[in-house]
């Protein structure tokens, strides 16, 4: 005061800061937060289900799902504030949606593996139904691997050429009414349910008094799976860049030689995983086999004469028997489709990675 | 070698959209003509006139006549593949092919056409890798990808791929608008060496760079927005950048435009 006094200056109060530490940091949940909310929902959703008797597993699964979902908004409510609140309600969401997607998942796999690794071994896969009777053990699927093999084998040979190159027209000649009406038809294919497409081939099979055979089987399964390669392939196609074709029709290279050369090589990962797709898709389709090739006991390797059997088919078959064992033989049956087709998948991968588009120095 | 261009009245349309209109000029060979002007002016339409890629844009096509040593390319009987090995083409952003090594890359030409003798292949690689200035920076990997390689470098590998094919001329799109300036330096020495042998166009947004490496300069404008592009004119680039017959012209260049 004295020496406000002695210059003549007041002296202003300065205003005092607010007791917030910084304007940048805010009271905040730990990171282990997400998992201790789901511990307490899960003992809370256990406790109520247990307390209240409800019989099944699956509802207590939900409620502890509800109660997750709400504890996390509620306590992020409070502890920190309504917009992390929601961003922790939107990511808990998507959490509990992935956990109730994949539950079912690992639920087939588990019980598959589990009831069919019983009988599966060397003597399943290699000896086929005939001689056994249907209601007493042994036996095996080597009779319906080989119809399947040869089936969906035949169907790739046909569907992947056509549609590849029906792909091919789509994207890089396609223009007009006759594309458009290619690409409807190919939109309502995809949509054909397979014992549609197993009648069509039926009728033909009739009119032309042709015997069931595994190439019939083949012509309905290239029916539903020529759509699916059109449609891959066609989004490969068109995401390889136009620069590329640019590049090579701009080196005097002819259209077709650019597509074979240049626009498919950049693409065949993409193609490939896609043909793999379709394959996996049809291999579990049992209705056009049952109309078409019959179903049989024995081995047969010919597809082009004589009615074989197949993976869905044998499992169907032996489920519809009835007893014990020819349950056993099912689960194991499904067990080396799921296998079958995870295969393919793998293959598809390793492909995929092996013909990508390489960036290495 | 090296083939005179002239083109006479040509306009060259995007489905019924006129892109640019009635333009006429002469390219000399063995000598660099540069394009300049404003964005959207038909520069490039006009140059991927000029080895028919415009009409592998959908909905494009030409009216006039480009001639090629007499030849008019647009004639009844030519084929557009033939027009392209002859007149090769750089293009903005450096697209090696992603599939193949370098190697495969800057034969990509030779073997897809089919013309080409084994033993005479990595000859041909060699000296159009040394014709790019490449050749001493991936000799020792020419079995690795093209698409490893940097910016730059890409896009010498695509000049290597381009005269591979040995044309009689090279079109550039706006070769160094991806470069950082010491590739742009690379390429454009490079741009002086090849127009010894073949006869070289390039579109430029670069002034300088117009400037520096062409003997001939066209400059391009619009007439009006949402009017077709037009040739303002075509001169010596020394002429056209220190005193041009057109008022626009020297605005454009001086940075008066508009």
């Amino acid at each position: 005061m004295s020496q406000a006094a002695n210059t003549g200056i007041q002296k202003r109060p300065t205003p005092m800061a607010p007791t917030r530490k910084t304007s940048l940091s805010s009271r905040a949940l730990p990171r282990w937060a997400p998992l201790a909310f789901a511990a307490v929902a899960i003992a809370l959703g256990v406790g109520t289900g247990a307390a209240a008797g409800w019989h099944s597993h699956t509802q207590w699964g939900l409620f502890s799902a509800l109660l997750f979902v709400v504890i996390s908004y509620v306590t992020t409510t409070v502890v920190e504030n309504q917009r992390q609140a929601k961003d922790r309600l939107a990511t808990s969401i998507v959490w509990v949606c992935f956990l109730l997607a994949v539950v079912p998942l690992f639920s087939l796999i588990w019980t598959t593996v589990s009831r069919g690794a019983k009988i599966l071994d060397g003597y399943f896969l290699t000896h086929s139904m005939a001689g056994v009777p249907g209601i007493e053990a042994g036996g095996g699927v080597y009779h319906a691997l080989i119809g399947t093999l040869e089936q969906v084998g035949l169907a790739t040979l046909i569907s992947a050429p056509i549609g590849l190159l029906t792909a091919v027209y789509l994207v890089e000649y396609g223009k007009g009414a006759l594309a458009k009406a290619v690409t409807f038809f190919v939109d309502v294919m995809t949509g054909i349910p397979s014992i549609v497409a197993g009648l069509f081939i039926l009728s033909i099979m009739l009119m032309a008094q042709l015997q069931p055979s595994g190439l019939m089987g083949s012509l309905a399964l290239s029916i539903l799976m020529m759509p699916v390669v059109v449609r891959s392939t066609e989004e490969m196609l068109k995401l390889v860049p136009n620069e590329l074709r640019e590049a090579s029709l701009a080196l005097g290279i002819p259209k077709w030689r650019t597509i074979l050369k240049v626009v498919i090589p950049t693409a065949i990962g993409g193609i490939t995983t896609g043909v793999m797709l379709a394959i996996a898709r049809i291999a579990g389709e049992t209705a056009p086999i049952m109309l078409l090739v019959f179903g049989s006991q024995l081995i047969n390797t010919n597809p082009f004469q004589g009615a074989q059997s197949s993976l869905p088919f044998y499992i169907w078959e032996q489920y519809k028997i009835g007893s014990e064992p020819s349950y056993d033989r099912a689960w194991a049956a499904a067990l080396v489709l799921i296998a079958f087709v995870m295969i393919l998948n793998l293959v598809a991968r390793g492909i995929a990675r092996w013909k990508a588009p390489k960036t290495g120095r | 070698m090296a083939k005179r261009i002239d083109v006479s009245g040509l306009s060259a349309y995007y489905g019924s959209h006129l892109a640019i209109e009635d333009i006429s000029m002469t390219v000399e060979p063995r000598s660099v003509t540069a394009f300049i002007g404003p964005s959207g002016c038909g520069k490039s339409t006009f140059l991927r006139t000029l080895n028919r890629m415009h009409e592998v844009t959908p909905g494009g096509r030409v009216e006039g006549k480009v001639l090629l040593d007499d030849e008019n390319l647009y004639g009844a009987n030519v084929d557009p593949v033939t027009v392209r090995r002859t007149v090769g083409m750089v293009f903005q952003r450096p697209n090696p092919f992603p599939t193949m090594s370098i190697f495969d890359n800057v034969a990509a030409g030779l073997k897809l056409n089919g013309s080409y003798k084994k033993n005479e292949l990595s000859d041909i690689v060699e000296k159009s890798l040394r014709g790019a200035n490449l050749w001493n920076e991936v000799k020792d990997r020419l079995n690795k990808p093209g698409s490893g390689l940097s910016g730059g470098q890409q896009q010498r590998l695509c000049i290597a791929r381009a005269i591979a094919v040995e044309p009689e001329v090279l079109l550039m799109d706006e070769p160094c608008s991806a470069l950082d300036p010491i590739s742009t330096l690379a390429i454009e020495d490079l741009i002086g060496e090849l127009k010894e042998r073949f006869t070289i166009v390039i579109v430029t947004h670069n002034m300088q760079q117009a400037a520096r490496v062409s003997d001939r300069t066209a400059f391009f404008n619009l007439a009006a927005v949402g009017k077709p592009g037009k040739l303002v004119e075509i001169d010596e680039t020394e002429r056209i950048f220190s005193n041009p017959s057109v008022q626009a012209t020297e605005d454009y260049i001086s940075g008066r435009f508009g």
